[in-house]
């Protein structure tokens, strides 16, 4: 056999066993998250057969219209739409707070040069050190005192709490990648301190900036112990709440339980898929050097 | 003329009328109640909606908001709210095995001076007594629950038995004969997760065994006599391969499925059951699950386990008064009756009453299991943290972690740390 | 927070230096830190409070004790157990999440048909709630109607249906498993961001050196992703010794005590056990365990930085 054709055979191999590990790591990531889709769609009965029918013989996307049409205000259908509600407004009044916020810290931290910005920096992130067990008691009653227990304020104003920390330490790392000297010219040609962040810094930083958001959107979408200790009715429960107490009182719906898990992890998941390109764009650009 | 005078006569009625009933005689404000509640067992929530619904239209300037969570989250739930000293829950369900902690807490009101002599007279005493610390009344009993033994009739007929076993042993002996005539692969099963449903069913055993748990003094009795016996009970139900050895995961709401789907012969549970599990909708063995008293673990020593739940009044509520009422109005007899099948009513005559809207059998059954019903040490304020290791030691025992001699003496060494 | 300006950057600054530069710090840093630490930094102190006290529910009086509630966690064979616990879940499941991470980013980085739709998928997992993914897993792993009991079966590996919940270490096992499927991607992104920015000259000079595949991998490839590594390491360590959701809604720290952390030990300590105190001091061991640990990585990415 000549040299050229067992270098093709190797490189053919390659290419094989490439695709096979594709196709391996595809259906390890996949296949999960298609039984809980199945599953939201199979009739109470094929659930629980055994052998297990892994095609339901009665098909439907019947739950998913109760959820989304139910009057039935004791149903849990009706339960998982209105936390549906209130886990999106939580996450846009979270990400919104706390990219107003955020965003501006972590470019001044990056940019400008004072006394005890690297200690600024490393008390932003103290609040990640703590488990949420430690504050939730004292929560409670600051919440009280404002009248915002059991609110989707309250809730936006504890996740900005840890979401703008996040921020400001990711965004640091983009303005710090980012080169000074567009910024300088900009200052040369007579722009403001303020007008050089928002004309020329943050447009620079666009990529970190998508990739922050669909971080921050995700973090506050996936909470569950403030929520779960802080809200009780369907005026500010979140859909991570409604699941879990869902699951735990009535065991024998799967179908419902898997049809509130899928609706709850669609938003986040099309939000990824939509954006992927900008996640490892974003994290190349600059988190990886936090 | 005098028409007209009559007329004037009426208009002044009805201007005086409206007059009064708007401002001289005081409306009474318009008043918001938080209750919270568990969506589990007893009660279904759509049945609570529709009682609290009916006390809205009796009472219309009180509204009452109701929400609920699940068992498991009722107690961290309330101590969050309460402990700030201003919750925002006026009226709290409370298990009772909570009481003295949630006094001691200074949670709950003391609510002695409340309870009417009709109260007094009607209410079965030892389920009054669920919510008493000392000489103390902190509640009154809303759900009556106690353990019982439902089994599938069809299984038990196929293997040729006919009645429902008095003993634990005799029904071992059914379940063996189910399991080798391949009628059930495990024919009982049980709520043995690491939570307090485990401490529920230990308990009922060991009463049945003539044990004890924790003496009133505090000592512990669950290392000793009856108690060991019991432990060792359930090890060999495990050994055996009759219990389900799923059993160790599972909740009460666990123990429903596998029953209702025809996978075991006989459970351990709450008075709910009976209605669901007969409920061709919720249940594929409906019409064939029979209700009895617990077995005894000897001869005449049957003794359930309790597991009734209350209303209290929150220490911290603005309205005391409008709370009140509702307690009153849901744990009134006639409430009660209405919605019996849920869980039976508190009153002693509601039982023979003719409206009692439940299966005769339950009530029946009832009034036999609870000639002798004994609750969890509820006397104990510690009795939160010592469930915890509790339920750590059996499981440890049920698993052959531990001999169960060596898991209970560990739990006697651990209640020093617990009574702290 | 004394925000005079040390060392101004001499030459971004050289026009208009001190009084603007300075107003804007002020205006952009006040608002970030009014929104982290107004609602937390009371609870933050006040959990501190708490731990030096003997303060339970149950019991009149709030008297300060010192370090007291420290050392007796610290004698606790029962907080020991837990931490040994949250090490052997941290260690397993970061360890696991860097491998599968580094073998999808390698993957990812390759040529192949579908690649970009894979790259799309692997999202999937990192993007589910975790809550729906712990829910997800207890049904797959739900021992009368889980899809993994029936493929077993199917295939012939099992005999009978299993309790993969019902043995403690199992069961930790299986919240690990389900763990590392939703984290394992997230790893794999940061990775992935790495490799695509080593220059393809680096591995030609490798080859042309005499390096192998093995070779270019030690010498080029781990080299260039140190970095991403450590980021990994810190958050899913930092998150990992933290983790609490999934085992409660998993096993609920069962079955005995298999699945209990330090996060859930607390958190019984605190709402079952009424013991606020110790609740805290708990709380405030686990934030040292942490620092420990994060000051063990900044070591390293210093050097890392300097080297």
């Amino acid at each position: 056999m000549s040299g050229p054709t067992q270098a093709r055979l190797r490189k053919a191999g390659r290419r094989l066993g490439l695709h096979l590990a594709a196709l391996l790591a595809g259906a390890f990531i996949l296949a999960p998250f298609a039984w809980l889709v199945i599953s939201s769609i199979a009739g109470p009965s094929d659930l629980l057969e055994r052998p297990l029918r892994w095609w339901p013989a009665h098909a439907g996307l019947g739950r998913y219209l109760t959820v989304l049409t139910t009057t039935d205000v004791n149903s849990a259908a009706y339960t998982f739409r209105r936390a549906l509600i209130n886990s999106s407004a939580v996450a846009f009044g979270t990400t919104v707070l706390s990219l107003v916020t955020g965003v501006p810290a972590g470019y001044v931290l990056a940019r400008s040069r004072f006394r005890g910005r690297q200690a600024l920096t490393i008390f932003f992130l103290s609040t990640y050190l703590l488990p949420p067990i430690a504050l939730i008691v004292a929560l409670y009653v600051i919440l009280s005192l404002l009248g915002q227990r059991d609110s989707v304020v309250g809730l936006i104003l504890v996740y900005s709490s840890f979401v703008t920390p996040f921020v400001v330490w990711i965004m640091r790392g983009y303005f710090t990648a980012v080169p000074v000297e567009i910024e300088e010219a900009a200052r040369i040609d007579g722009c403001s301190r303020f007008e050089t962040f928002w004309r020329v810094g943050l447009p620079l930083a666009t990529p970190g900036l998508v990739t922050t958001i669909i971080f921050a959107i995700l973090l506050a979408w996936d909470e569950f112990f403030y929520a779960l200790i802080l809200t009780s009715s369907l005026r500010a429960k979140t859909i991570s709440v409604a699941i879990a107490e869902f699951s735990g009182q009535h065991m024998i719906d799967y179908g419902m339980i898997a049809t509130g898990g899928v609706m709850a992890a669609l938003p986040p998941v099309i939000i990824a898929l939509i954006l992927q390109k900008y996640i490892v764009q974003g994290l190349t650009a600059g988190a990886v050097k936090g | 003329m005098v028409k007209r005078s009559l007329a004037v006569l009426v208009v002044m009625a009805v201007v005086l009328s409206i007059a009064l009933t708007s401002g001289c005689a005081k409306k009474p404000q318009p008043v918001t109640l938080q209750m919270i509640t568990m969506k589990q067992a007893a009660y279904s929530d759509a049945h609570i909606s529709e009682m609290v619904k009916k006390f809205n239209e009796a009472n219309p300037n009180i509204t009452v908001q109701v929400t609920f969570v699940p068992y498991e989250s009722l107690h961290d739930k309330i101590v969050t709210d309460l402990a700030s000293g201003q919750g925002q829950y006026d009226v709290v369900l409370v298990d009772e095995i909570w009481p003295a902690e949630f006094a001691a807490s200074n949670m709950v009101q003391d609510i002695t001076a409340r309870i009417t002599p009709e109260m007094k007279a009607g209410v079965n005493p030892a389920l009054l007594d669920i919510l008493r610390v000392g000489d103390k009344y902190y509640g009154i009993p809303w759900i009556l629950d106690t353990k019982f033994l439902f089994y599938n009739k069809n299984m038990l007929a196929k293997a040729g038995y006919t009645a429902a076993p008095k003993t634990w042993d005799e029904l071992v002996t059914m379940a063996k004969t189910l399991k080798a005539k391949k009628i059930c692969d495990f024919p009982i099963v049980w709520s043995w997760a690491q939570a307090e449903a485990i401490m529920c069913d230990y308990a009922q055993l060991v009463y049945s065994y003539g044990g004890d748990i924790i003496a009133p003094d505090g000592t512990a009795k669950f290392n000793q006599g009856g108690a060991l016996d019991a432990l060792k009970f359930m090890i060999k139900t495990l050994k055996d391969g009759v219990t389900n050895p799923n059993s160790l995961t599972y909740l009460e709401e666990d123990v429903r499925q596998v029953f209702s789907e025809g996978k075991a012969a006989f459970c351990l549970n709450w008075t709910y059951v009976y209605a669901l599990a007969n409920d061709p909708a919720s249940s594929k063995v409906a019409g064939q699950v029979a209700i009895a008293p617990t077995p005894a673990g000897k001869p005449g020593t049957a003794v359930g386990v309790s597991g009734s739940m209350g209303l209290s009044l929150a220490k911290s509520t603005k309205h005391p008064e409008e709370a009140w009422k509702l307690i009153v109005f849901l744990t009134s007899e006639a409430n009660q009756k209405l919605y019996a099948s849920d869980s039976l009513p508190i009153w002693k005559a509601a039982l023979d009453a003719p409206d009692l809207n439940a299966p005769k059998e339950l009530a029946a059954t009832l009034r036999v299991q609870y000639q002798a019903v004994k609750g969890r040490p509820q006397f104990v304020i510690w009795y939160n943290a010592f469930s915890t290791k509790a339920q750590v030691a059996l499981q440890q025992a049920l698993l052959g972690k531990a001999t169960p001699e060596a898991a209970m003496s560990q739990l006697v060494k651990d209640m020093d740390s617990v009574k702290k | 927070m004394s925000l005079r300006l040390s060392s101004p950057n001499p030459r971004l600054l050289r026009t208009r230096v001190g009084r603007e530069e300075r107003r804007l710090i002020v205006a952009f840093l006040v608002p970030a830190l009014l929104v982290t630490f107004g609602v937390v930094l009371i609870p933050l102190l006040e959990a501190l409070w708490i731990s030096f006290h003997r303060y339970s529910l149950t019991t009149p009086g709030r008297p300060f004790i010192g370090l007291a509630n420290y050392s007796s966690a610290l004698v606790d064979p029962g907080f020991w157990a837990a931490t040994w616990r949250t090490v052997y879940f941290t260690l397993v499941s970061t360890g696991l999440e860097l491998v599968l991470g580094l073998m999808i980013a390698l993957l990812l980085n390759e040529r192949f048909v579908g690649r970009g739709l894979l790259r799309a998928l692997v999202l999937v997992p990192w993007a589910l709630p975790t809550i729906v993914n712990g829910m997800m897993w207890r049904w797959i792993f739900n021992a009368d109607y889980g899809a993994l009991n029936a493929i077993l079966l199917q295939l012939g590996l099992i005999k009978d249906y299993q309790a993969w919940l019902s043995s403690p270490w199992v069961a930790m096992n299986c919240v690990i498993f389900a763990d590392v499927w939703k984290m394992t991607p997230l790893v794999a992104m940061l990775l992935l961001a790495n490799l695509q920015v080593i220059p393809a000259e680096l591995y030609e000079a490798a080859s042309i050196d005499g390096a192998g595949p093995l070779g270019r991998f030690r010498y080029v490839t781990l080299p260039s992703i140190r970095s991403g590594i450590l980021v990994s390491l810190v958050t899913r360590t930092i998150e990992a010794f933290k983790v609490f959701d999934i085992i409660f809604i998993m096993t609920r720290s069962g079955p005995a005590n298999g699945t209990q952390t330090i996060a859930y030990y607390a958190y019984t300590e605190t709402f079952t056990a009424l013991q606020f105190g110790k609740g805290a001091a708990l709380s405030y061991l686990i934030a040292v365990f942490i620092t420990l640990l994060a000051l063990v990585y900044f070591r390293l990415i210093r050097e890392e930085v300097q080297a």
